[in-house]
């Protein structure tokens, strides 16, 4: 082996084990919420990674820690127990791929304002709501916004919902998904084309 | 007089008796969607021509200019939400109402500065509509008004009587009707109105933009944050419904 295809095997190496890294975040939610946030804004304003780095980084955030599974399933309604196995896995490729790309768009919407963790509430067992705001800015008013954190296993605690000043983002989801479901005689297939429509744009 | 008091009562009996339904209840029917679509659609165009690019004038406004206004609007609102404090046995809001009304309009300069929320005082904004629902009066249908937006059949009946009977500013300006003095016209009322509109549109320009670039179906999504605020607004709790996930939860 040549000192070329030496560095080159090493650099693959590092690469593939900088990708395969997680972070591992804090299983409190107050705290897991709070690194959360610092890891995808200290991503979002770095200046020095390209717009597509930006967007990898936060799929993998999401990925790991947005329990992205239950929430295509949440979104879905009734209809997903009527819809074949078949069916749902590929309802759910779509609906991962449109969340990624919306959340992407989103944070990168907002990743300029300052964000602060200011308390958390358990619900019960499975739920705590860790409350945060976006402080006032020239922009626009303080903006309230709680995070409903799924915490069944309390070692990986898993994002479910984001509630902007009393409104629920899944819920607002999960209402214009039923309403192309209804406009579609709750054919799946209409909706998964919209999503892919979604991701293509 | 007497037959339009009568009217307006009527209207809300029917409103309360076969309106009643849970206010958590926030997927309401359309009551015709098809027309609603269509007016949502002019409504986007109403946006994307003429109040967008105020909004977005006004934005560059300095500061206290545009603080000045956003007080100067809510402390007209307070007049309507005084009288719906009292009718849903608020008293103490009522109390905060009344007083921050007095201190912004006297100390503020016409409601121009906002000392009263120095001093603690809560202005928070009711409407009939708010009212009704906690009656137990639902949403009965959506459907959308050209330039004023989404609404519900509780909520557009609530904004009728409001204008008509429980807004002074309303009853001064809109109706130009005398009282202690003090008289306006429409046009006072219009520009008011179109104020807020302005000022509200410029606070939320990025989640506007957000919205639009992130919806598959922005009237439906448009619905649910409405009828979403609309819930919140009248159990006047931020708290989401836990059911809601469901047997996802097991």
């Amino acid at each position: 082996m040549n000192l070329k295809k030496f560095f080159s095997v090493i650099f693959i190496l590092l690469l593939n084990n900088n990708v395969a890294n997680s972070v591992t975040y804090n299983s409190n939610p107050k705290i897991f919420v709070e690194e959360l946030i610092q890891d995808a804004v200290k991503t979002l304003s770095d200046n020095s990674i390209s717009q597509e780095e930006k967007n990898l980084t936060i799929e993998k955030i999401a990925l790991e820690n947005v329990d992205i599974q239950a929430l295509g399933l949440y979104t879905l309604g009734n209809i997903r127990k009527e819809v074949d196995q078949n069916t749902l896995e590929m309802y759910q490729k779509s609906f991962q791929k449109y969340f990624l790309k919306s959340l992407t768009s989103r944070l990168t919407d907002y990743s300029s304002q300052k964000f602060e963790v200011v308390d958390s509430i358990q619900k019960s067992s499975n739920y705590t709501i860790v409350n945060s705001k976006i402080a006032e800015s020239v922009k626009s008013p303080e903006i309230k916004i709680d995070w409903r954190v799924y915490t069944k296993n309390p070692d990986k605690p898993l994002i479910r919902d984001l509630i902007v000043e009393g409104l629920s983002l899944a819920r607002t989801q999960k209402e214009e998904f039923a309403s192309i479901l209804q406009t579609n005689n709750n054919d799946i297939n209409a909706l998964i084309q919209k999503l892919e429509k979604f991701i293509e744009n | 007089m007497v037959f339009k008091n009568l009217k307006i009562f009527i209207i809300l009996l029917i409103l309360t008796t076969f309106g009643t339904s849970s206010v958590l209840a926030e997927t309401e029917k359309e009551c015709f969607e098809k027309i609603s679509r269509g007016i949502f659609k002019f409504n986007q165009g109403f946006d994307n021509l003429i109040l967008e690019p105020i909004a977005k004038g006004y934005n560059k406004l300095p500061e206290p200019i545009k603080n000045g206004t956003g007080n100067f609007t809510s402390n007209i609102a307070t007049l309507l939400s005084i009288p719906n404090h009292l009718l849903q046995g608020e008293l103490n809001l009522a109390g905060h109402a009344t007083g921050s009304f007095l201190i912004n309009s006297t100390v503020g300069i016409l409601g121009l500065g906002n000392p009263a929320g120095a001093l603690g005082l809560k202005n928070q904004k009711e409407d009939l509509g708010q009212t009704l629902g906690t009656y137990g009066v639902g949403g009965g249908c959506y459907f959308v008004l050209p330039i004023l937006g989404p609404t519900t059949l509780r909520d557009s009946v609530g904004m009728v009587v409001d204008n008509n009977y429980l807004d002074t500013f309303a009853r001064i300006t809109w109706h130009e009707k005398e009282i202690k003095n003090l008289s306006g016209s429409k046009i006072d009322y219009v520009g008011v109105k179109a104020a807020t509109a302005v000022d509200f549109r410029g606070d939320n320009m990025t989640n506007f933009e957000s919205l639009e670039k992130n919806s598959i179906d922005i009237y439906a999504a448009t619905k649910s944050l409405y009828l979403q605020n609309r819930s919140k607004k009248i159990k006047n709790s931020t708290d989401s419904n836990e059911d809601d996930w469901g047997d996802l939860d097991k």
